[in-house]
C-alpha cells in the first residue's frame, strides 16, 4: 500500500512563504485562496519571545471530517490517502469547510483577479469548474500521477513531488510514502521528535511537524 | 479564508462560510418542525398547522439554496445518506412534505403522525449537522443537540399558541403550560451548554458571545415569558394578552439564540503548537494556542 504524507520541519522553516507562492503559481488559485500557507506565531512574552512558522494546508486526514459531512460524495479519498474533490459533484454548500479543523478549504463565488482586471496569465488559467465549489490542496496529485507514470519516485524526484516541497528554500518540507520504511519521510519520522495538529479530534492528519532530533 | 493583508491568521476566526441564509434554515426550519410536533401533540387544527410548518421549512431550505455555490446541482445533496447529516436532513424534509401532503389531502391522522415523526428526524438532523462540524468548537459540543431540540419545540409551542389565537381567538391553557415547561427545558439546556463552553471548550471570543447573550436570553426570553404565563393563570382577564406575549417572546428567543449560534459563536479551531521547536543549539520551549487563553 501507499500512504502519502508531508513533513514540515519547524526547526528549518523561516516563514519565507516561497511554498505559498509556488503553490499559487502552480495551481492558479485566486486572490485570498492559499492552499499552502505558512502561519506566523509569536510565543511567550518579552524578553523570552520565540517566533515559529507553521506550514499548513489540507492534512489529507486518515479519517477526513470533510468527507464524512459532504452531502454529495464530492469529497473522496484515493487509495494512496490523498483527499480529493470532484468539482462536478460539489454543490458549494461549504459544510466541508466547517468540518475541517485545519481551515484548509476555500470557496470563491466569482472569478477574481489580483489587480481587478485579468492579466493575460490569469485570463489563460481561469477554471470555471472551481468557481462556487470547495477547493483545497491536492498534494499536487496531477503532478504526482504524471511523475509516477514516468517511473519517478514521489518525494525523491522533483517531477513527482508537490511544488511546495520542491520550492522550499530551507529544506523544511518533505513528501513521501509513509508505508515505505525506507522513504525519506519514514526515515525522518523515525529519527526525529514530531507532533501532528489537532490529533485529539480523531482526524488522523498526514502533515507531521518535526520539532527536535530523536532522543 | 485565513489571510488578512497577506499575513496568515493563526488564531480562531469567526466562520464566514455560513451566513444569515444558513441561520434562517435552522431558525425557520427548526420552528416549522417544532410547530408540526407540538401542534400535533396539542391537537391544533391540522390543516393550518401543516401549511404554516411547511411554509417555514420551505423558507429555510430556500434560504440555503440561495447560499450554495452551485444551486442547480442542489439535488446532489441526496447522494451521501451513509454518513452525511445534511443528506439525512434533506431526506427528512422530503418525508415531512410527503406526509404533510398526505395529511392535507386525506385529512387522516395517520400521515399527520408520520409527518410529526419526520419533523422530529428533521430537527435531530439539524442538531447533528452542527455536532459533525469538527472545525467549529461551539458546534461540535454534544450539548448542542438537546439545545437545538428544546429550542425547536419551544418555538413550536409558541407558534401553536399564536396560530390558535389567529384562527379561533383562543389560547388553550394546556398549550400555555406546555410552553411554560418547554421554556424551562430550553433555559436548562442553554445554561448547561453555556457552562460547558465557558469551561474552556471554545475560543475566548466565542465565550464572549456566550456571555453577552446569556443575560438577555435568560431574562427577556425565558424569565419574562414564564412570568407572563404564571400571571395569566392568576389574572384571567389578562390571560390572552399575557400568553400571546409569552409566545412571541418564546419564538423570538429561539430565533435569537440560533442566529447567534450559527453566525457569531462559530469561531474556527485555530492552530495549536504543543511545543516550540529547537532552533540552532537552543532548547525547545513551551507551546501556544492563540485565541484560547
Amino acid at each position: 500500500m501507499t500512504r502519502y504524507a508531508m513533513i514540515a520541519d519547524l526547526r528549518r522553516c523561516v516563514g519565507c512563504q516561497t511554498c505559498t507562492a509556488a503553490c499559487k503559481e502552480a495551481n492558479a488559485t485566486p486572490p485570498g485562496v492559499q492552499w499552502r500557507r505558512v502561519l506566523d506565531i509569536e510565543v511567550g512574552e518579552y524578553p523570552a519571545v520565540r517566533r515559529v512558522f507553521i506550514p499548513t494546508g489540507c492534512q489529507h486526514c486518515d479519517q477526513p471530517p470533510c468527507m464524512e459531512v459532504c452531502p454529495t460524495r464530492a469529497t473522496g479519498k484515493r487509495a494512496d490517502g490523498i483527499v480529493t474533490i470532484d468539482y462536478e459533484l460539489c454543490i458549494g454548500c461549504s459544510y466541508c469547510a466547517l468540518a475541517c479543523p485545519y481551515d484548509a478549504r476555500f470557496k470563491v463565488d466569482t472569478v477574481e483577479f489580483a489587480y481587478g482586471v485579468a492579466l493575460d496569465s490569469e485570463q489563460a488559467r481561469i477554471d470555471e469548474k472551481r468557481v462556487g465549489v470547495a477547493t483545497k490542496c491536492t498534494f499536487c496529485a496531477d503532478r504526482l500521477d504524471a511523475g509516477l507514470a514516468t517511473g519517478k519516485v514521489p518525494g525523491v524526484d522533483p517531477e513527482a513531488t508537490p511544488v511546495c516541497v520542491n520550492s522550499c528554500i530551507a529544506g523544511a518540507l518533505h513528501f513521501g510514502d509513509l508505508d515505505d520504511p525506507e522513504s525519506p519521510v519514514s526515515l525522518l519520522l523515525a529519527s526525529n521528535e514530531w507532533f501532528r495538529m489537532h490529533e485529539e479530534l480523531g482526524t488522523g492528519p498526514n502533515i507531521y511537524y518535526l520539532w527536535d532530533k530523536g532522543r | 479564508m485565513s489571510v488578512i493583508a497577506g499575513r496568515a491568521v493563526s488564531g480562531p476566526r469567526q466562520q464566514a462560510n455560513w451566513d444569515w441564509r444558513a441561520a434562517c434554515n435552522f431558525i425557520a426550519g427548526g420552528a416549522g418542525a417544532g410547530l408540526l410536533i407540538v401542534g400535533d401533540i396539542a391537537g391544533s387544527a391540522p390543516r393550518p398547522t401543516v401549511l404554516l410548518a411547511g411554509a417555514l421549512i420551505g423558507f429555510g431550505l430556500a434560504c440555503v439554496w440561495l447560499e450554495i455555490g452551485r444551486p442547480w446541482r442542489a439535488l446532489n445533496v441526496f447522494l451521501h445518506l451513509r454518513t452525511s447529516w445534511m443528506t439525512r436532513e434533506a431526506v427528512a424534509a422530503v418525508l415531512v412534505y410527503a406526509f404533510c401532503g398526505g395529511a392535507v389531502l386525506l385529512g387522516s391522522p395517520v400521515p399527520l403522525r408520520a409527518a410529526t415523526l419526520a419533523a422530529v428526524a428533521f430537527v435531530y438532523c439539524q442538531a447533528r449537522i452542527l455536532t459533525a462540524s469538527r472545525g467549529i468548537p461551539a458546534w461540535r459540543e454534544p450539548l448542542v443537540v438537546p439545545l437545538i431540540l428544546a429550542t425547536s419545540l419551544t418555538e413550536g409551542a409558541g407558534l401553536t399558541l399564536l396560530l390558535s389565537f389567529t384562527l379561533a381567538r383562543a389560547v388553550p391553557a394546556s398549550a400555555a403550560w406546555m410552553l411554560f415547561g418547554l421554556l424551562a427545558a430550553r433555559w436548562l439546556s442553554w445554561r448547561l451548554y453555556a457552562a460547558r463552553l465557558n469551561s474552556g471548550t471554545v475560543p475566548v471570543k466565542a465565550r464572549a458571545v456566550v456571555d453577552a447573550l446569556d443575560r438577555p436570553l435568560s431574562l427577556a426570553f425565558h424569565g419574562l415569558p414564564a412570568a407572563l404565563i404564571l400571571a395569566a393563570a392568576v389574572l384571567p382577564e389578562a390571560a390572552g394578552a399575557a400568553v400571546l406575549a409569552a409566545a412571541l417572546l418564546a419564538v423570538a428567543g429561539g430565533w435569537l439564540l440560533k442566529s447567534r449560534l450559527v453566525t457569531r459563536m462559530a469561531f474556527t479551531q485555530g492552530v495549536v503548537l504543543p511545543i516550540t521547536p529547537v532552533r540552532g543549539g537552543g532548547l525547545s520551549g513551551p507551546g501556544a494556542r492563540p485565541g484560547w487563553q
